[in-house]
C-alpha cells in the first residue's frame, strides 16, 4: 500500500506538491533558525573567550583572587617553560600568553612637558612572533581605522576614541605611565601605529594594545604573564572537553598550598559566565521551542487544509465504497510519507543554508557601527546534532497531527447524502 | 602650714617637670627630625611578597618644601630622578627622557614598590604645623620608656588624619608611629630603631615601613650617611637638574 501511495503522491502533483512545499519551508526555517541560534550564541560566548577568559585559563591562585585590580605582582613566572610543557602536554590546544595592565597615557608636547593625559586599559598580547591567531582573536586587522598594526617592537594601537579625546595621531609618540610587577613606578614610550575601533563602549573608551614583549620590558615581566588563555580545537566552547583539559592538566600541576603555582579554571568559572551559559542555554531553548511550536502550528494548518481540499475526494471514495478507516488511514499513511519527504528535503536545504551561514557568516559590521554593547560583527550558524532532527517535529509530526485532525472529518460524513453534496 | 604647702607645691612642680606637655614633646621631635638642609645617602630594601629588593638612592633636602633625590640601583632604577618643590612633584626617567608631574591619585601609588607613597615622601616632617597632640599614656617599648600622643590634624591637606606616636622619654624621637586615615582605619605603621647621637640631634638611622593595606614585609629604609645643615647650591633643587 505504501508503493501504491508513493506512486499516488509522485504522479499527483496536485496532491503533493504544495504540501510538500510547505513542509520544506517550514523545515528548512526551523533548522536555519536552530543553526543561527546556536551560533549567534556561541559566537556572543566565544566573543569573551577571545578577549577574556579563553576556553581555560591559567594563573596563580593569588593572581585569581584579586583578578578585578590586575595583581601583575602575583603573575606567573617562568612562563617559557610551562608554555612548553603546555604545548607538548595539550598539542590540539591554542595557547596564549597575555598581560593586562592599567596605566595613565601620558601625551608630551614638543617640549616633552605633558600636553594630555588620560587613564588606560592595556593589553599584552603577541602581535610581533609571526604567530597571528592573538591578532585574529582580538580581530585587529579589521578594527584598525587609522594606521596600520605595529610591526615592530615600540609601536602601540590605541581606540580611536581614546586617541580622539588625547588628540593623538598614528606616528605619535606617547608615555605609558603604569606600575612595573614589582610595584615600581614604570615609565615607557611607544609611537602610535594605527588607531582601532572594537565597537564596544567599554573596550573604546579607553584601551591600548601593546605587543606582549613590550610590555614585559615596561612592567619588568620577563618571562612571566599574568594568564595563560587555552583554546579547544572546537569551534565554540565545549565544556565538557574543557574540563577534560582542567583534569589533565591538574594531573600534570597537581593543586596545592602554593598560592604563586599555576592554577586552571574553565571559561564557565570566570566573569559569571557560568549563570550566562545556562541563561542562554535555557533562553535558546525556549526561542527553539516557539518558533517549532508556531512552526508546528503553520503545518498543521497545511494539514488540516489538504484534507479539506480533498473533501469531494474522500465523498466519491466513500461513495464507491471505501472503508471510513481504510479513507483516514491512507490519508494518515500519505501524510507521513509528504512529511518525511518535506522534511528531509528541508533539512538538507537547511542545513546547506547553515552551513554556508558557518562558514562564511553574515557581517552586520556596518549596522553595528558605535553599538555600546560587545557582540560579533559577523553572525555564524553553528551546526549541531539537533539540526539533523529538529526540523522533523514541525515537518513530520505536525503534518501528520493536523492531518489526523482533518480526517476525523471523514468520519462524520453520511453515504445518504454523499451524492447531495456531490450534485452540489 | 607652710611646712605643708612648700613640699606639696615642690612635688607638683617636679611632676610638670617630668611630664611636658605634648607640645613641647612634638617642637622637641621637630627639632631632633628636621634640619635646615640635609644630604644623605639611602637604602630601601623592599620586602615584598615574593622578593626583596633594594634600592639606593642620595637625596638632597632644604627646609620642608624642596628636595631632590637620584636613584642609584639596581640599573632599572639608576637614574630616576625626583624633585619636590613645595606641593608638586616631578619624576625623571631616563629610559623615556621624559619628565613627568606626579599629582592626584598617583601621589598615593607606592615608590619603586616601596611601603611608601609619593604622598608620604611630600609630606612636611614638621608635626607642629599640621598637628596638635595629646599624650595619652606611657609605655615600654623594648627597654625604653615611651609616651603614646594621639595626634589630630590640624587641616584636612594631610595624609593621615591622625597618627599615633610611642615616643622615646629621654631622646624625644619616636621609636613607633601609627597612621590611621579619617575613618579611623589604620593605614601604616612605623618603627623607629638605630637611634644614633649625630651633633646635638637623636636620630634613627632605620625606618620599618608597614603599609597594613599591602601584603609583604614592609620595607626597610635605612640611612646610611647623612649630613645636617648642609650647603646645597640652588640649581640641584631646580627642574633643570632632573635631566642632568
Amino acid at each position: 500500500m505504501i508503493r501504491f501511495l508513493l506512486k499516488g503522491i509522485l504522479r499527483d502533483k496536485q496532491r503533493s506538491l504544495l504540501p510538500v512545499i510547505i513542509v520544506s519551508l517550514g523545515t528548512m526555517l526551523t533548522v536555519i533558525l536552530v543553526c543561527w541560534l546556536n551560533g549567534f550564541l556561541g559566537d556572543s560566548i566565544e566573543m569573551n573567550a577571545k578577549f577574556a577568559t579563553g576556553h581555560v585559563k591559567i594563573m596563580t591562585a593569588a593572581y585569581q583572587k584579586n583578578i578585578d585590580q590586575v595583581p601583575n605582582d602575583l603573575a606567573l613566572t617562568g612562563v617559557d617553560s610551562l608554555m612548553m610543557k603546555l604545548r607538548k602536554e595539550f598539542p590540539d590546544m591554542k595557547w596564549g600568553e597575555r598581560i593586562h595592565f592599567g596605566g595613565l597615557i601620558d601625551v608630551p608636547d614638543n617640549k616633552g612637558e605633558t600636553r594630555s593625559q588620560g587613564p588606560a586599559i592595556g593589553f599584552g598580547i603577541d602581535m610581533l612572533s609571526g604567530d597571528k591567531s592573538e591578532i585574529e582573536r582580538f580581530n585587529l586587522e579589521k578594527s584598525i581605522l587609522r594606521g596600520k598594526l605595529p610591526s615592530h617592537r615600540g609601536e602601540i594601537l590605541m581606540s580611536e576614541d581614546f586617541s580622539k579625546k588625547l588628540k593623538i595621531n598614528p606616528g605619535d609618540t606617547v608615555t605609558i605611565i603604569g606600575s612595573t610587577m614589582n610595584g615600581s613606578m614604570a615609565l615607557y614610550n611607544y609611537t602610535v601605529s594605527g588607531t582601532i575601533v572594537f565597537g564596544a563602549e567599554a573596550m573604546d573608551h579607553g584601551s591600548v594594545i601593546v605587543d606582549l614583549s613590550d610590555v614585559r620590558a615596561a612592567l619588568d615581566m620577563d618571562n612571566a604573564a599574568g594568564e595563560i588563555v587555552g583554546y579547544l580545537p572546537d569551534i565554540y566552547y565545549n565544556e565538557e572537553n574543557a574540563n577534560l583539559v582542567v583534569a589533565r592538566f591538574q594531573k600534570i600541576f597537581p593543586p596545592s598550598d602554593d598560592e604563586f603555582a599555576p592554577r586552571i579554571i574553565t571559561l564557565r568559572q570566570q566573569n559569571s559566565l557560568g549563570t550566562m551559559i545556562d541563561m542562554i542555554k535555557s533562553v535558546g531553548s525556549l526561542m527553539v521551542f516557539v518558533f517549532v511550536l508556531s512552526m508546528s502550528l503553520v503545518l498543521w494548518n497545511a494539514g488540516l487544509l489538504g484534507g479539506l481540499r480533498r473533501y469531494s475526494e474522500f465523498g466519491i471514495r466513500l461513495a464507491i465504497g471505501e472503508d471510513y478507516s481504510h479513507i483516514y488511514k491512507t490519508m494518515i499513511y500519505e501524510s507521513v510519507l509528504i512529511g518525511i519527504i518535506g522534511s528531509i528535503i528541508g533539512t538538507i536545504v537547511g542545513l546547506s543554508g547553515a552551513l554556508y551561514l558557518q562558514e562564511h557568516g553574515l557581517d552586520l559590521g556596518s549596522i553595528m557601527k558605535g553599538a555600546a554593547i560587545m557582540m560579533p560583527s559577523v553572525f555564524r550558524a553553528h551546526i549541531t546534532a539537533n539540526a539533523f532532527y529538529i526540523g522533523f517535529i514541525p515537518g513530520l509530526f505536525s503534518t501528520v497531527a493536523g492531518t489526523m485532525l482533518s480526517g476525523i472529518g471523514i468520519y462524520k460524513r453520511k453515504t445518504a447524502q454523499l451524492f447531495k453534496e456531490l450534485e452540489a | 602650714m607652710r611646712k605643708i604647702i612648700i613640699p606639696l607645691l615642690l612635688v607638683c612642680f617636679s611632676l610638670n617637670a617630668q611630664n611636658p606637655s605634648a607640645k613641647d614633646i612634638l617642637d622637641k621631635i621637630d627639632k631632633n627630625m628636621s634640619s635646615e638642609s640635609r644630604i644623605f645617602t639611602s637604602k630601601m630594601v623592599i620586602h615584598n611578597k615574593r622578593n626583596t629588593r633594594t634600592v639606593e638612592s642620595k637625596s638632597w633636602s632644604k627646609g620642608e618644601k624642596k628636595s631632590f633625590s637620584e636613584y642609584l640601583s639596581p640599573p632599572r632604577e639608576q637614574g630616576t630622578k625626583m624633585l619636590k618643590l613645595d606641593d608638586q612633584l616631578w619624576i625623571f626617567s631616563p629610559s623615556t627622557d621624559r619628565i613627568i608631574q606626579i599629582s592626584g591619585h598617583m601621589l598615593r601609588q607606592s615608590v619603586m614598590g616601596s611601603d611608601l607613597s609619593y604622598e608620604d615622601m611630600m609630606e612636611d616632617p614638621h608635626l607642629l604645623n599640621h598637628y596638635t597632640g595629646k599624650i595619652d599614656s606611657e609605655e615600654k617599648l623594648g627597654d625604653r620608656t615611651c609616651w603614646i600622643i594621639s595626634l589630630t590634624a590640624t587641616s584636612t591637606d594631610v595624609a593621615y588624619q591622625t597618627q599615633k606616636l610611642w615616643v622615646d622619654k629621654d631622646r624625644y624621637i619616636p621609636l613607633k608611629k601609627e597612621l590611621y586615615a579619617k575613618s579611623g582605619m589604620l593605614l601604616k605603621r612605623m618603627e623607629l630603631s638605630d637611634v644614633i647621637q649625630i651633633q646635638s640631634r637623636w636620630f634613627p638611622k632605620r625606618i620599618l615601613f608597614k603599609d597594613v593595606l599591602k601584603e609583604g614585609e614592609g620595607t626597610e629604609f635605612i640611612i646610611e650617611d647623612i649630613q645636617f645643615n648642609a650647603e646645597i647650591p640652588d640649581y640641584i633643587l631646580s627642574k633643570a637638574s632632573l635631566k642632568k
